[in-house]
Formats: structure tokens, C-alpha cells, sequence
């Protein structure tokens, strides 16, 4: 990626989604939102280049269905995330998103279907250290007092599970305490922190495993918009480096020109696949902000300008 | 003040009296950031039936309340594996009828009576012997191994237990090898402290620790401090004022409790009064909301 590239994806961009309208420096993905995205916008899913080279999708989801307390949440998903993709699960509640995620990360069995990570199938699967899941939570806190760095260590059990830390392992726990903006903090406890400031500890503590795959649920959910923005950028930088990222969202907000595609759920089926829906109504007015934190999870249903 | 280390019987008492402050609220922390304090107290109520069976078979109880209570420790947590719903009803269940269990076999039983259990039930200085000293001394370093040894794992576990599946950590593994050392910490501790009061030291020093700590292991370390104080302090009180050993441990326990609480409030005011955190403390920005 060179300083030429991206300066002429960003003067590409047909339409800044920033309310300042600032560039956005290091973001290889613009290109394809811009090509495909806004030029075709109807266009029908096509599988990135990296993706098809590379023989093994990083997630492979056929057919899933599960279900939870005997009642069908998933009703045959196919999810495909490729290598280098940034996907997003979007829509309402109660639409399968975090089953998804979690059957994803074998945390719900699959009662029907297939699944398939790096290739090898989910039952097989073993090498969790290249995955780093960021789990739905309000709060990193617990029964006990915790540091930030405490929790985000944990993280790292992901590399080495028995045995004590090395200097290796310490070196990646300050590197992801530093990508989040929170290495200031390493001493502070978690439950004194911000609800941003939660979810950037949890970020932290599955990047310090230097996972291949991101694996993020609702990353966003009552997160103020400046903490909103500075995991933008932390995204942003491991997605230049090559991370793979499937995350849940109710709402794309910053994270939008860093979306390669978006899958759709409804009624535990995927509805789409393929370009990021764009904001309608009030979410396309200039200045809008895209950030909730106080709203009620269901007052604000998912506007999928493509597809209602 | 030394001549309660004259008698052998109280230099067998305050070693068992140490290793309990060590023991229980090393354990005892993990629970706590579990939120399930109450687990230790369903394990002394199980382990009762297991001293019963000792006084029934004519074997050392402590062995047998080893076996019986970590059975009861392994079948609560596949409750809580299993059993989601009515949890709470099968660990009641499990309570009452660990009580009731050990009060019918030690009638039954040719040598005991309700009063052998009372010694198990608060605790006895004058009761631990030589051979109690060694399997509790055994039974201790299995504990601390485990739970420093351990320390990130069962950490990592109790904070967060769907993420540590995620990465890759056996936690059903070390979710029943903490039970089972729940298990075994209250087994060491009966003799001292006594079944109905060995929750009490896994839960309160650890609960007293967190009043004035930031982090978890600040908070391991200054709760097994406050329990070897209030253990060796609450056996020689016992030695003096002849009363059971766990009530006067658990009545300092809850002092010490109330006296850091009282000591973080104004603590924690200076520590806002310093200049820097004033300057943060206090509002200087000028409105800049556009309107």
C-alpha cells in the first residue's frame, strides 16, 4: 500500500461519510467500497480477489441451524468471510446475529449444517490462538477487582496457556493496550472505566493473542462516538495489516468505510450478502452522527436502504 | 504472650491456624469473581456427611470429608453446567442434605455423637493432632499449587469464562480442578475454623481486601495477609477465652472487613485532594456545543 494509492482512494471517495469530511489515510479498503460499493450498489455478491486465491475461506459456515431452548435461532445461514475481509452481521434483534458469532467461535452447537475455520471443521478446530473473539458484554469487570492490563493479559492464554509469561507475551499485551488508546491506563481498574473504555479493554485482550481473525460482537454497543472513532482507527490499522474481522453491528457508523460486506439476517436467514447497506432518512443527513449510546437496543431499527 | 507456643497441642493449632489464612482465601477469590461466595458453604454443609462417614467407617474424617466433599463440589458445578434453570434449588438441596446426611450417620455410628460434630462444625484448637497436622499440610500445598500456580488460567476462567473457551484453555478442566480444590481448602480449614464457618474465610478477607485494591493480584495477596492475621490471632484468643476457635477468626475477619472500609473512604477522598487529581476533579471547559 503506498502514500499515491491511498491518497487517490480518499479523493475518490464520492461522498465523505465523515462530518468533517477529513481524509482517511490507510484504509486500502476505500477502493473497493468506492468501485463497487457506490458505483453498482445493487450488484450481487461477488467473493474478493484475496479471497478466491486463497484456497481455504477463514469462516465457512453451510446450512447452519441452531437453536436455543428448542426454539430455531439460525435456519440454514451460509456465511463465507475470506481471508483479508472485513464482514459485517447485520440486523434487528433477535435475528440470529450473536448466534451466529457464537456458533462461529463453538460457543452454541450446530445442530445442523457445516462449519469450517482456516479449513479445518469447527469440531476438528484447535488453533484458537488465531482467533481473537470479543465477546457482548456491558462491563470487563467481575467479583474482584481487576486491572486493565490483568484482563487484557488473559488475552494472551490464547498463545501460551500453561507457563509463565515471557517477554514476548508482555511485549503484546502494551502493543494492544497501545492500539486501543489505553496504555495509559494499564493500571487503573476495569471497573472504573467508561463504557467505550470497556469495550477498547476487551478489544485489547483478543489482540493480544495477534489473532489472524477478529471476531467482534456488537463492538460498538453504547460506546460514545470519540471512543466509537478511535476503534475505527485501531481497526483500521489491523485490517492494513491483514486481519481478518467478521463483527455484529446494529449500525455501521464510523466503521463504514472499513465494511467490505455486509450479511444481512432476518428471522435467522441471510437475506443479503454484499455491499454495506446505506444510511436512509435521518441517518444520511449530513452531520448525523450514528451514534445511539441512549436508545433503548430496539427503538432503532436497522435502516437497510437496499433492502426496505 | 510466647507461652501459647509452650504447648504442643497450640504449636499444631496455629500451623493449622496459617495454612487456613493461606488456603481459604486463595481459593475463596476465585469464587468471589465468580460471584458464587456461597459455594464454599455448600461444600462445608456436603462435607459434614463426609466427617459422619469417618466417625461410621472408623477412618480418619478428614479423608473421608475430602472425598465426600469434593463428590459434592464436582456434582454443583455439573449442576452448573447442566442444570441452568433451577440451579440455585439443586445447591439448597445439595446444603440441606449434607447437614441432615452427616447428623443421621454420626447417631448411627458406634463412637459419635452430635457433640464430635460440634468440634467439626466451629472448629477446636485442642483437637488437631499430629497426624491432622500432615494431611492438612499435604492438602495446603495442593491448594497453593493450584491456586498460584494457576493464578492467569483460573483468572482468566472466573472473569470471563466464554471468552477463555475461545481461547483454547480446558475450562471445563479447570473449572472442576477448583472445585475440587474448594473442596479440598475447606477440608484443611474444619479443623480450625469449622465446616458452618469456612465460607466465612474464603469470602470475607478477600471481600475486606478489595475495599482498599485495584487489581487482582494485590488483592490475593493482601486477602491471604488479612487471613493468616485473623487466623493465628483468632486460635490465640481461643487459647485464652475458651471459645471455639472459627467463631472468634471470623467475628476478627469481619472487624478487619469494617475497619478498611471505614479507612478507603477518607483515603480515597485525599487521593482526589492531591493537586494533580484536582485539576482533573474540577470543570474548566468552556461551552463549545454548537447549537
Amino acid at each position: 500500500m503506498t502514500r499515491d494509492e491511498m491518497t487517490r482512494e480518499t479523493t475518490e471517495e464520492p461522498m465523505a461519510k465523515e462530518p468533517d469530511g477529513s481524509a482517511r489515510p490507510g484504509d486500502r479498503l476505500e477502493r473497493r467500497t468506492t468501485a463497487e460499493g457506490a458505483a453498482t450498489p445493487a450488484r450481487s455478491a461477488t467473493p474478493d480477489p484475496p479471497a478466491a486465491a486463497d484456497a481455504d475461506p477463514v469462516i465457512s459456515l453451510r446450512g447452519a441451524t441452531a437453536s436455543l431452548g428448542g426454539r430455531p435461532i439460525l435456519r440454514g445461514i451460509d456465511l463465507t468471510v475470506g481471508r483479508g475481509e472485513v464482514v459485517a452481521l447485520l440486523g434487528a434483534n433477535g435475528s440470529g446475529k450473536s448466534t451466529a458469532v457464537r456458533a462461529v467461535v463453538g460457543q452454541v452447537p450446530l445442530t445442523g449444517g457445516e462449519l469450517a475455520l482456516f479449513g479445518t471443521p469447527g469440531r476438528r478446530f484447535r488453533d484458537w490462538a488465531r482467533v481473537g473473539y470479543v465477546p457482548q458484554r456491558t462491563t470487563a469487570a467481575s467479583g474482584v477487582p481487576a486491572t486493565v492490563r490483568e484482563v487484557v493479559s488473559a488475552g494472551r492464554l490464547a498463545r501460551r496457556r500453561f507457563g509463565p509469561p515471557r517477554k514476548a507475551d508482555r511485549a503484546a499485551v502494551r502493543r494492544a493496550l497501545e492500539l486501543v488508546g489505553m496504555a495509559d491506563r494499564t493500571r487503573d481498574p476495569v471497573g472504573a472505566l467508561s463504557g467505550g473504555q470497556h469495550q477498547r479493554v476487551l478489544i485489547a485482550r483478543a489482540l493480544a493473542g495477534e489473532p489472524e481473525l477478529l471476531i467482534m460482537d456488537e463492538p460498538m454497543a453504547g460506546v460514545d462516538l470519540a471512543s466509537q472513532e478511535i476503534l475505527a482507527g485501531t481497526l483500521r490499522e489491523q485490517v492494513a495489516a491483514g486481519i481478518t474481522v467478521l463483527l455484529v453491528l446494529h449500525e455501521l457508523g464510523p466503521l463504514e468505510p472499513l465494511i467490505d460486506r455486509a450479511v444481512v439476517l432476518r428471522d435467522g436467514c441471510v437475506v443479503h450478502d454484499g455491499p454495506p447497506p446505506q444510511a436512509v432518512g435521518q441517518h444520511a443527513l449530513p452531520g448525523h452522527d450514528h451514534v445511539h449510546p441512549h436508545a433503548a437496543p430496539d427503538a432503532e431499527p436497522i435502516r437497510t436502504g437496499l433492502l426496505t | 504472650m510466647l507461652e501459647v507456643l509452650d504447648y504442643a497441642f497450640m504449636q499444631r493449632a496455629l500451623l493449622a491456624a496459617v495454612l487456613v489464612g493461606i488456603t481459604a482465601p486463595a481459593v475463596g477469590i476465585y469464587l468471589v469473581q465468580r460471584r458464587q461466595a456461597i459455594m464454599g458453604d455448600g461444600i462445608g454443609h456436603v462435607a459434614l456427611t463426609g466427617v459422619a462417614l469417618g466417625f461410621l467407617t472408623g477412618t480418619n474424617p478428614v479423608w473421608t470429608a475430602v472425598l465426600v466433599s469434593a463428590l459434592g463440589a464436582v456434582l454443583m458445578e455439573l449442576i452448573r453446567w447442566y442444570g441452568k434453570t433451577r440451579g440455585d434449588l439443586a445447591l439448597a438441596m445439595l446444603f440441606y442434605g449434607g447437614m441432615a446426611g452427616g447428623v443421621l450417620l454420626i447417631n448411627l455410628s458406634p463412637t459419635g455423637s452430635n457433640a464430635n460434630l460440634t468440634t467439626y462444625l466451629f472448629g477446636s484448637i485442642t483437637t488437631v493432632s499430629q497426624q491432622d497436622v500432615v494431611v492438612i499440610s499435604l492438602l495446603a500445598a495442593f491448594v497453593v499449587l493450584i491456586t498460584l500456580g494457576l493464578r492467569r488460567q483460573l483468572f482468566a476462567v472466573c472473569q470471563d469464562e466464554e471468552f477463555a473457551r475461545v481461547t483454547g484453555l480446558p475450562v471445563r478442566t479447570l473449572n472442576l480442578l477448583l472445585a475440587i480444590t474448594a473442596a479440598v481448602t475447606v477440608t484443611v480449614a474444619m479443623r480450625v475454623v469449622g465446616l458452618l464457618l469456612v465460607s466465612a474465610l474464603m469470602v470475607v478477607p478477600v471481600a475486606a481486601a478489595q475495599q482498599a485494591t485495584r487489581g487482582f493480584a494485590m488483592t490475593l495477596a493482601l486477602a491471604v495477609g488479612i487471613g493468616v492475621v485473623v487466623t493465628l490471632s483468632g486460635t490465640v484468643f481461643s487459647f485464652y477465652k475458651n471459645v471455639p476457635p472459627g467463631a472468634s477468626i471470623v467475628v476478627l475477619a469481619i472487624g478487619v472487613f469494617a475497619v478498611i472500609t471505614a479507612l478507603a473512604a477518607p483515603l480515597a477522598k485525599r487521593r482526589a485532594r492531591r493537586p494533580a487529581a484536582a485539576a482533573e476533579g474540577r470543570c474548566t471547559l468552556k461551552d463549545d456545543v454548537l447549537v
